[in-house]
Formats: structure tokens, C-alpha cells, sequence
């Protein structure tokens, strides 16, 4: 399946674009031949099964998995070495799905650590980074001294996200966000990333709760074992019989 | 036995507590980040104080020939990648890093006659020629191997400590070397005689673990290595490389080691391979911190330094003997209260 980019987003800047992307765990291939394309201020959508590969995806685009194929980042195309900490230090961004929280620190030392990389490379406006996260993610300022180990779910992925932010990220990717969280707080997390797009950050979003991720995306693809099964502007996606039998199922039942 | 020989021990046994605490700080450190046990944490309390030593005698020690071979070698290592990687930018801080610095500080030891300058400055000149072998042994010994497991890490470290010993022989000479005191002052404290140079070792050890405790608890880069140790994935999302915090802390392991020793130098005479027993009581005490806890780890260092000095009263001839079988009933302790969990494989 080819990628389809809406026609109206032309005039924004293409984030990333990946062409036939392949990732093998030993001779075992997980992705065959991934393409899809973000802009700025866009928010795309992967939804699939589990085990499909979408964690895959997103380790690989971060480089902590080596994977063949064409990545084009900001408009450079991408080396074979790929370092994390190149990426970042490029505003790539992902919060994975365990969220990888400093479980013994204060929610305030996780977030500045967030813009580690900002401050090693000059930028000293971590304060003021800080306040506007504080703005997302009130909830966040409340427990600032408490250890991140000691949240709940839904405010430990408030502390993954407002982590990723802290680095003032161009892409930012999100790794099934809603994982175990009650349907209240989904909602609020959801709320938030459709609002996240306004800044002009690329949000590449990851989710099996495929019915929210395509309310606020632009658009869509549908990963299936390892490969791009359908794709398109999430509205059609939403209406595709489809998705709709296999992924949001309106009143179907299996 | 008296009070007065009861207080003179307990101070031989505090001073060298101080310093092995130091020493289990830089292991613990070390250990957190990088899983590496830092056999040679010894060596450079030893190059430390015999690079001290030959300065006050007048002499170019042989660690800077060290300095600048490691220096080369880390050029090569590095600079052939970045010229492959076209990341020329980079080029410019490690020659100035690695070939600069070492070429400045043989400069200096060349123009200046070192055994005439002053302590201080002698000093000083000791931790600039040796400090910066930290990050270098790192670059070159370990860096390659990051990803290796305890074991073959461990197994590194044992061939960097016999190698560093074995050059520390042909810089040093199998004599032993004492410089003088710091300072001559002497105070009396029911009726023992205190020692200024026992106040300065206390003293400045408790001034670096006050400015240990600040790096980690205050600075972000001091936060960087705390988190890398907590969770190296979640580190390397925000940008902090594994490289990098090796390098940060194999660089503080190296100052502590090298500072102990120069504050030991006026008290004990330092063999060439006086550095690895001294190491290893600091490694008793990281080990009942149980290579985690570093307030556990000092507590302890400093019961390894009383331990030693009563039991040199005692049964001299059994000193070492009683200070490292105190690690069995430690580990024997440590294994039955602690749950075992599975070393989580990168």
C-alpha cells in the first residue's frame, strides 16, 4: 500500500518520511518494507494488533534498533549508524511504552533531565521549559518533589510525556499512551496530545485504542504483521468497513 | 591497653577509614553506571601519590609519558572514527583534550623545575597528569566492551590493574616513597597526641564527600549520572550516552583515587603496588553497601579503617586476614536477607 498524504497539508514540512523500512530480530524479519510520511503540526497514527510491530517501528525510527531501508529526517537522509543520542540531540523524541521514569528521583529532577541534552549544548532555558510543561500537565507541579516511582499510572505517562517535551522536541513519538490507564484519564492524555499539535510538533502516535487515536489524528496506517496494510486521512480510515469491522467494531461483536 | 593507645589507634583507624571511604564512594559510582568493578580504583591512589613524590624529588614523573601515550591511542580510536563518520566539528576538542593537554602539562614539567615549586602546586600538577587517565583507561579499556557483561568487564579490569601496576614499576622503581607532611601542627587531646596531617585527611574527605553529595543531588549533570544508572534506556532517550557517563564517572573515580593518595603519601609509605590493597578495603566497605548504597558503602569503609588499625594491636601479623574475612559474614548476611533478582540483560 502506497502512503497517502492529504492534499491540503502540501505547504507544511515533511518531518520524516520512511521508505520500505525493514527491522530483523536475528534471521526473524518483524517489519517488511514500512513506509509513512509526517509533517509539522500533524498528528499520524499507527494502530494495529499486538505484535503487529508497532513498538518495533517507533525503537527503530529511534535507533535503538538497527533496521535497513530509507529514513529521511528533517530533510537529511539517515546514515546506517544511527544514534539515539544524535536523534535527540536533532529533537526526536519517543516515550515508550514502559516509560523508562528515574523511578527514585523527584518528578521535577525527571523532567529536567528531559532537557539534558539542551542544557549540555547551551540552551539554558530549562526554567522556563519547565513552567509551560507544568502548564500541560498541572498535576505535574503538584507532586514536583514527590518520586516518580510513588505515581499513578495516568500521571506517570503526564511524567513520560512532559519529559519528552522538556527536550522541545520536532517529532514527537507516543507508544501506546492509553497502556492501562482508566478511560477518564485516557480522555485527558488524548485531550492534551490534540492540542500538543498546535506548538507544530510532529507526532508520530502509536495505539491499539485505535477508536481515540483516529479522533485526533490527521492520519492514519494500519500495521499489520510487519506491514502497512491500509493508510490514509484518518477520517476515511475511521469510515474504511475495514477498520471499522476489525478495529473499532460499531456494534459488532466477535 | 589504655586510653591513650585506645585513641591513637581509633586515629590511625578514622584517617584511613576517610580514605577508604573515598575509595568505595568512586566504586559504588562506578559500579552503578557502568557495571564495571574498577579493579585499578588502587592505582590511582598509588600513581597520585608517586607522581607527588617524584615531583618533590625533583623529577619528571613517568606518568606523563603515560598521559601522552594513552592520549595517542585515544586519538587514534576516535579520531579514525570521526573522520569515517565526516564529523569533523569534533576533531578539534579531542586533539586539545588528548594530545594538547598531556604535550601543555610535559611542557610545564620540562620548563619549570618541579621540585621547587610549591606544594600546592605540585599538588596540582599531580591531578592534571593523572586525573585525565580516567576517561582515557575508559576510552581505550572499557568503551569497546560497554555492552559486555559483568564478568568480562570484571575480567578487563583485572588486566588494566596488572598492567597499571606493571608500568607503575617501571616508572616508580620498586622503592617506596613517602613526602612530608602537610603541615607540622600538633594538638593533644586527652593526653594522645592529634596529628594536623590526621585533621587535614579527615577533613578533606568529608569536604569531597560534601561536594560529592552537592554534583549529585544539585547538578544536572550529577542528576545525568544518577539516572543513567537508574534506568540506562530511559538515560539514552533523553540524550545521555552511556560513552558520556562512563567518561564522567571514571574521571571523578580517577580524582577520588588520585586525591586519596596524595593525602595519604605523608602517612604511609606507597609502594608501586601499594595502591591494590588499599583499593580493595575500600571494596570491602563498597561491598557491605552492598555496591549501592553509598552512605552504607562510607559507613563501612570507615569500619574496615577501625577494624584494621585495633586488630594491628592486636594481632598484627593477622591484620589483613581479619579486615577481608569481615566480607563473609557480610555477604553471608546479604545473601540471606536480600531477595535475589535476576540481572536484567541489555
Amino acid at each position: 500500500m502506497s502512503h497517502v498524504i492529504p492534499s491540503h497539508l502540501h505547504d507544511h514540512e515533511v518531518i520524516l518520511d520512511v521508505r520500505d523500512l525493514r527491522v530483523a530480530y536475528g534471521k526473524v524479519e518483524a517489519l517488511h518494507g514500512v513506509s509513512l510520511s509526517i509533517r509539522r503540526g500533524e498528528i499520524a497514527t499507527v494502530i494495529g494488533p499486538n505484535g503487529a510491530g508497532k513498538t518495533t517501528l517507533l525503537s527503530a525510527l529511534m535507533g535503538l534498533l538497527p533496521a535497513s531501508g530509507e529514513i529521511v529526517y528533517m530533510g537529511h537522509a539517515q546514515g546506517r549508524e544511527r544514534e539515539v543520542e544524535a536523534l535527540v540531540r536533532q529533537g526526536m523524541t519517543l516515550v515508550p511504552e514502559k516509560r523508562e521514569l528515574f523511578a527514585e528521583m523527584s518528578v521535577e529532577d525527571n523532567l529536567l533531565l528531559g532537557a539534558f541534552d539542551r542544557y549540555r549544548t547551551g540552551h539554558r532555558d530549562h526554567l522556563e521549559t519547565l513552567d509551560e510543561v507544568f502548564e500541560w500537565f498541572p498535576r505535574l507541579e503538584e507532586r514536583r518533589g514527590q518520586l516518580a516511582g510513588t505515581l499513578s499510572g495516568g500521571e506517570r505517562q503526564m511524567l513520560a510525556m512532559g519529559r519528552a517535551l522538556m527536550a522541545k522536541p520536532k517529532l514527537l513519538m507516543l507508544d501506546e499512551p492509553s497502556l492501562g490507564l482508566a478511560p477518564l484519564i485516557i480522555k485527558e492524555i488524548f485531550r492534551i496530545i490534540g492540542e500538543l499539535k498546535k506548538t507544530g510538533v510532529a507526532i508520530l502516535l502509536v495505539e491499539q485504542n485505535a477508536r481515540a487515536a483516529l479522533q485526533i489524528a490527521d492520519v492514519g496506517y494500519v500495521l499489520e504483521t510487519g506491514e502497512v496494510t491500509l493508510s490514509g486521512p484518518s477520517g476515511e480510515l475511521a469510515a474504511d468497513p475495514r477498520v471499522v469491522e476489525a478495529y473499532l467494531g460499531f456494534g459488532k461483536k466477535h | 591497653m589504655d586510653l591513650q593507645i585506645f585513641l591513637l589507634l581509633g586515629q590511625d583507624g578514622v584517617t584511613n577509614g576517610a580514605i577508604y571511604a573515598l575509595l568505595a564512594l568512586a566504586l559504588v559510582l562506578i559500579f552503578a553506571v557502568t557495571r564495571i568493578i574498577f579493579i585499578p580504583q588502587g592505582e590511582f591512589v598509588a600513581y597520585g601519590a608517586l607522581t607527588l613524590a617524584s615531583l618533590q624529588a625533583g623529577k619528571i614523573p613517568g606518568t606523563v609519558w603515560l598521559l601522552l601515550a594513552l592520549g595517542l591511542v585515544v586519538i587514534v580510536l576516535d579520531g579514525v572514527q570521526m573522520l569515517r563518520e565526516g564529523r569533523y566539528g569534533k576533531l578539534p576538542s579531542l586533539l586539545i583534550f588528548n594530545l594538547g593537554w598531556p604535550l601543555l602539562c610535559a611542557a610545564v614539567l620540562f620548563a619549570l623545575p618541579p621540585g621547587d615549586l610549591p606544594l600546592a602546586l605540585q599538588v596540582l600538577l599531580s591531578l592534571l597528569l593523572v586525573v585525565p587517565m580516567g576517561p582515557m583507561v575508559y576510552r581505550v579499556a572499557y568503551q569497546p566492551l560497554a555492552g559486555a557483561s559483568v564478568l568480562v568487564l570484571l575480567i578487563v579490569s583485572v588486566a588494566v590493574h596488572v598492567a597499571m601496576i606493571g608500568l607503575g614499576l617501571l616508572f616508580f622503581g620498586a622503592e617506596g616513597s613517602r613526602t612530608p607532611a602537610f603541615t607540622e601542627v600538633s594538638f593533644e587531646l586527652a593526653g594522645a597526641p592529634l596529628q594536623g596531617q590526621t585533621l587535614l585527611v579527615v577533613a578533606a574527605s568529608a569536604a569531597l564527600i560534601a561536594g560529592l553529595y552537592f554534583f549529585f543531588e544539585r547538578t544536572l549533570y550529577g542528576k545525568a549520572l544518577r539516572a543513567t544508572a537508574m534506568n540506562r534506556t530511559g538515560a539514552r532517550l533523553m540524550g545521555i550516552a552511556p560513552t558520556l557517563a562512563g567518561k564522567l564517572c571514571f574521571t571523578l573515580a580517577a580524582a577520588i583515587g588520585v586525591f586519596s593518595g596524595i593525602l595519604i603519601a605523608p602517612i604511609t609509605t606507597i609502594y608501586y603496588d601499594s595502591g591494590f590493597l588499599i583499593g580493595l578495603k575500600g571494596f570491602v566497605g563498597a561491598i557491605i553497601g552492598g555496591l549501592a548504597s553509598y552512605p552504607v558503602a562510607a559507613l563501612g569503609a570507615l569500619l574496615v579503617g577501625l577494624l584494621e588499625s585495633y586488630s594491628s594491636f592486636w594481632a598484627s601479623a593477622y591484620k589483613e586476614v581479619i579486615v577481608f574475612t569481615m566480607i563473609i559474614p557480610v555477604l553471608l548476611w546479604r545473601s540471606l536477607t536480600t531477595r535475589h533478582v535476576e540481572e536484567e540483560e541489555e
